[in-house]
């Protein structure tokens, strides 16, 4: 019986009872969700343009925000090395193109699946010769990010909202609905999804697939650039952040791997979802229930609708 | 010419059933049992047998079981290492609540632990496939390894947190423990694994990997023809998950001697699915060749710089280590995306044909 009003009566008393808390607990869960959905991104345009999933996405992150913070440690002024790393995450798009999609074309998915890990132990060691392993701050003022706290007094107690996170927030919305004009509106855009319908069709009316792959990979680079930004500001920049890659995951599942909202939407929700399950349920289990909550709420959501929120309905019935 | 079937007439139904039917390939199978369970104990060095065959085994083990369940029942699995935990935390309960049990059925028994809760976490398979199923089974790795370290129950509640191997003998030669001997070890693992490789090759050649398969190939085509597909799946996840529990019980117990929570991480899981891609899906050779390749090639790699008397700092080795594997492991899918059995299967048939080309 205890357990039980532990379970269904005592957190949403907590939560009646001190809604300040309740509204800070809600926007961090709605900041993280959204930078979760930033990696869910870098994964969904690649997924929805080659049928590849690309595990290397969160070393991409990784990678992108170590050029950058490197370059200017070098001494290069701080947009220049945005610059620099545009082009260097470009260059990795032609060398994945190149040297790894190209020569695997038309093998089964498990093998780009598999292929793309090879990338993340590739891309983990050359970052740690050329960067050094240890943790690095992101490099906040010089990009203009806004830094401190705006404090909002409300049900006499305070929320805070880190303008960083707010910032984050508006850049993550930007970028989605360039990218969704981007591929609804655009010629470009137009392509890809063919290509991701069917390569050999795409091929026979003319498109080529060596183009799609290096742009679609150059625009996950630079999801993964953003995202890199943002997580590292708010952290540092490690091989940690590589983690977060498993994060987005479940926020694939919930979103459907072919849908740019589905993973904004999936990733507001698996974040709001984590956070309210860690601090208000999380005493009664024992901490530590982040790291596998997401996954659980992700697959009792796969019972009921195994295609996602926006997935196509191409899973069939089994 | 040197493997050619001529000549070779079955007459027996028990005969064409048999494992082996061609008689180079029997006798192949007994110089190589020979050389294994002879041979390398009596010549190789203990560190040699405690750092590189026992844990090539105890991976292989592990690379069959999710062989089982990816290569022959085409679902994907990335829980290996949960599966595993499982598997060598029941046999450290199984240790604490029958002190004079034999160690080997124990661990054996564990394999049924593991089973239950990979087919628990295999019941999302009747709904999904794919990528879908795979995200869903890291469900199970970090459930699992959340469970390992917040549970102390299942370290019977111990200050370090970690699995402690207790000596257990048979016939009173110590077999785990800080006082077993790598060779005996090595023999015990590697009957295991023989046994259960034994039974895995009857598996898949019987009715039930013939239902899986059929499952893999196309799963509509396969509820067609009578399958049913839930209990298909459900059994692929149990028997992969026994093998994988087994191999997880005799890599704390035989090899490591004690484990933490993180020896289960989801690092180890990726690491089975590399040996099993790099192997050849479906196929219980390649799961031999792929854990060799993937266990021995950062040995070979950091001997490498050593054997050819280059100075290299040891941090810059293990970057490169990951650089190496990382790009081979490119190489091959794009060489030859069908693992090293493929290979195997390549030099065998080039010697059938010998002299000729093909």
């Amino acid at each position: 019986m205890d357990l039980l009003y532990k379970i269904f009566i005592d957190p949403f008393v907590q939560m009646g009872g001190a809604p300040d808390l309740l509204i800070q607990t809600l926007w961090e869960g709605l900041v993280s969700g959204v930078l979760y959905a930033l990696i869910a991104l870098g994964f969904v345009l690649i997924f929805k343009a080659s049928g590849v999933f690309n595990f290397a996405q969160g070393i991409m992150v990784v990678f992108a925000a170590l050029t950058l913070v490197g370059l200017h440690a070098k001494g290069v002024p701080a947009f220049l090395a945005l610059a620099l790393t545009i082009v260097v995450m470009l260059v990795l798009a032609v060398g994945v193109e190149r040297l790894m999609l190209r020569p695997l074309v038309n093998q089964p998915d498990i093998i780009l699946f598999m292929a793309t890990f090879g990338l993340t132990y590739f891309l983990i060691g050359l970052g740690e010769i050329i960067f050094g392993g240890e943790p690095k701050v992101m490099i906040t003022n010089e990009l203009f990010l806004p830094k401190g706290a705006i404090e909002w007094k409300v049900f006499g107690g305070f929320v805070s909202f880190q303008k960083l996170d707010i910032a984050a927030a508006i850049i993550a919305s930007a970028m989605v609905a360039m990218l969704a004009v981007f591929f609804q509106r655009t010629r470009i855009g137009r392509a890809l999804r063919a290509v991701a319908d069917s390569h050999k069709a795409a091929l026979s009316v003319g498109i080529s697939l060596e183009q799609i792959w290096v742009i679609v990979w150059f625009a996950a680079g630079i999801v993964a650039l953003a995202t890199g930004i943002m997580w590292g500001a708010r952290s540092d920049v490690s091989f940690a952040l590589q983690i977060l890659a498993l994060k987005a995951l479940p926020v694939l599942i919930l979103g459907g791997f072919t849908s740019i909202p589905g993973a904004i939407v999936g990733g507001i929700i698996i974040g709001i979802g984590e956070k309210l399950g860690e601090f208000y349920w999380g005493p009664l289990l024992g901490s530590g229930i982040e790291s596998w909550l997401a996954y659980m709420i992700a697959l009792v959501f796969l019972l009921f609708r195994p295609q996602g929120l926006f997935g196509e309905r191409i899973i069939e019935r089994i | 010419m040197f493997y050619r079937e001529t000549g070779q007439y079955k007459t027996s139904y028990a005969a064409d059933m048999a494992l082996f039917p061609i008689r180079q390939d029997r006798i192949g199978m007994m110089l190589i049992l020979i050389v294994a369970f002879v041979v390398i104990p009596l010549t190789m060095s203990n560190f040699v047998l405690s750092a590189v065959m026992i844990p090539i085994l105890i991976f292989s083990l592990a690379a069959i079981g999710l062989n089982l369940l990816t290569g022959y029942t085409g679902l994907i699995s990335l829980g290996t290492a949960g599966f595993m935990g499982v598997g060598a935390y029941a046999t450290y309960k199984l240790t604490t609540w029958f002190p004079g049990a034999n160690i080997v059925l124990l661990i054996l028994l564990s394999g049924f632990a593991a089973a239950a809760v990979g087919a628990l976490f295999g019941l999302p398979s009747l709904r999904i496939k794919g990528f879908y199923l795979a995200v869903a089974t890291l469900a199970a790795q970090f459930f699992l390894s959340w469970c390992f370290v917040r549970v102390p129950w299942l370290v019977n509640y111990n200050v370090s947190n970690a699995i402690e191997v207790p000596t257990r003998t048979m016939l009173d030669v110590p077999v785990t423990g800080p006082n077993a001997t790598p060779v005996v070890r090595y023999l015990v693992v590697l009957t295991i694994v023989v046994f259960m490789t034994w039974i895995a090759s009857n598996i898949v050649r019987g009715r039930i990997g013939r239902s899986w398969m059929a499952v893999r190939d196309m799963d509509i085509a396969a509820e067609l023809i009578g399958i049913r597909l839930y209990r298909t799946k459900l059994l692929a996840f149990a028997v992969s998950s026994f093998y994988c529990g087994v191999a997880g019980a005799l890599m704390v117990f035989l090899w490591l001697g004690a484990a933490e929570a993180d020896s289960f991480n989801i690092n180890q899981s990726f690491i089975i699915l590399f040996m099993v891609i790099i192997g050849g899906l479906g196929s219980l050779i390649g799961s031999f060749f792929g854990a060799a390749f993937i266990w021995g090639l950062p040995i070979v790699l950091r001997a490498a710089p050593e054997f050819f008397g280059v100075a290299v700092k040891s941090a810059t080795v293990e970057h490169i280590q990951f650089m190496v594997v990382g790009a081979l492991i490119i190489f091959f899918l794009i060489v030859e995306p069908h693992g090293l059995a493929r290979l195997w299967q390549i030099g065998k048939q080039k010697l059938r044909m010998w002299p000729f080309p093909y």
